[in-house]
């Protein structure tokens, strides 16, 4: 057999309901990949979030269950206190990671779990029509900041990756970006390493990946990666946060 | 035993046509095609084979897995 590249074997052959240049379709591969590269599959319980993610379970062929909206880290946390020797991770959006389930997160990092939270921040809630989401940056548009978002009447963006660094029990921070191979392949990278650490029983780890959502932000999708590049990036800066040894 | 031969295979009922394996491709042998899919979406076709070297770029960017490397049969 000589060497191809093809569908990885922990995703299912159907069709997802993702809109065109959505980065959970990509995030979705790259983390079967990781998967089948470390052979864990018949191992590994993910559990989904509320949100446009919210069927990852059709689409992974992995034990997969679903929480309520932001308790995502606090049903991984009795997963993994169950079952230690297996791989679980969980996988977010910015509205269920970083508005409802702020309270979980954190904790979930503070009690330093040895889970890995994959975390897919797009600034919008995009399942339910691209409202404005704690992590939108300024002078963002969205349906419920019409008027951009401005510091003075909505906030700031909430930095979680930041917010997490200072916590003594979380051990590995990783922020990266879908814009590009080269891009793709560091986040892969990163969620491998977040992988391999939680199997070494390290401790809590964290992937961030910066993913366009070109519906809501009302752009096509090779605009979308553009503006990642361009504006995003401005106020969420990609790289290793914080790694313990 | 000959060289192994390796093609680029796109399923079009897969592909949503959001381009990024086009800007991805290092030398640009992919398009948009003129018709649409099942879906009613465009969808990406490989314009100039004779460019492809398969380097799998395209294959890495792919929201949907719509692109594969496989062996020539």
């Amino acid at each position: 057999m000589g060497k191809t590249y093809t569908r990885p074997n922990s995703m299912k052959d159907v069709l997802t309901h993702y809109c065109p240049g959505c980065g959970h379709g990509m995030v979705h591969r790259i983390i079967c990949e990781v998967i089948d590269e470390l052979d864990v599959r018949e191992t590994t319980i993910a559990v989904a979030p509320v949100g446009c993610a919210v069927l990852a379970y059709d689409y992974w062929n992995f034990d997969t269950t679903e929480a309520a909206h932001g308790r995502t880290p606090a049903v991984a946390t009795g997963i993994k206190r169950i079952h230690p020797d297996k791989l679980v991770f969980t996988y977010q959006g910015d509205g269920d990671l970083a508005a409802i389930g702020t309270a979980e997160t954190i904790h979930a990092g503070n009690r330093g779990e040895n889970i890995s939270i994959i975390f897919v921040n797009n600034g919008v809630y995009g399942m339910t029509g691209g409202q404005m989401a704690p992590t939108t940056i300024l002078g963002q548009i969205t349906a419920t900041s019409p008027y951009s978002r401005r510091s003075e009447k909505e906030g700031f963006p909430l930095k979680i990756m930041e917010m997490m660094a200072v916590l003594p029990g979380v051990t590995y921070l990783e922020r990266t970006m879908l814009t590009s191979p080269k891009e793709v392949i560091k986040t892969k990278k990163a969620i491998k390493r977040s992988f391999k650490r939680q199997l070494d029983k390290k401790g809590f780890s964290m992937v961030e990946i910066l993913s366009p959502c070109p519906t809501y932000w009302g752009l096509s999708p090779l605009e979308s990666i553009k503006r990642i590049e361009n504006e995003v990036v401005a106020t969420y800066p990609v790289g290793v946060i914080k790694e313990d040894k | 035993m000959g060289k192994k031969k390796y093609k680029l295979k796109i399923d079009r009922e897969r592909c949503k046509g959001c381009l990024f394996c086009a800007e991805a491709c290092p030398l640009k042998a992919l398009s948009i095609s003129d018709d649409v899919n099942g879906r009613g979406l465009k969808y990406v076709v490989l314009s100039s084979p004779e460019k492809c070297t398969k380097c799998g770029l395209c294959v890495v960017m792919c929201p949907d897995c719509a692109i594969e490397i496989v062996e020539e049969e």
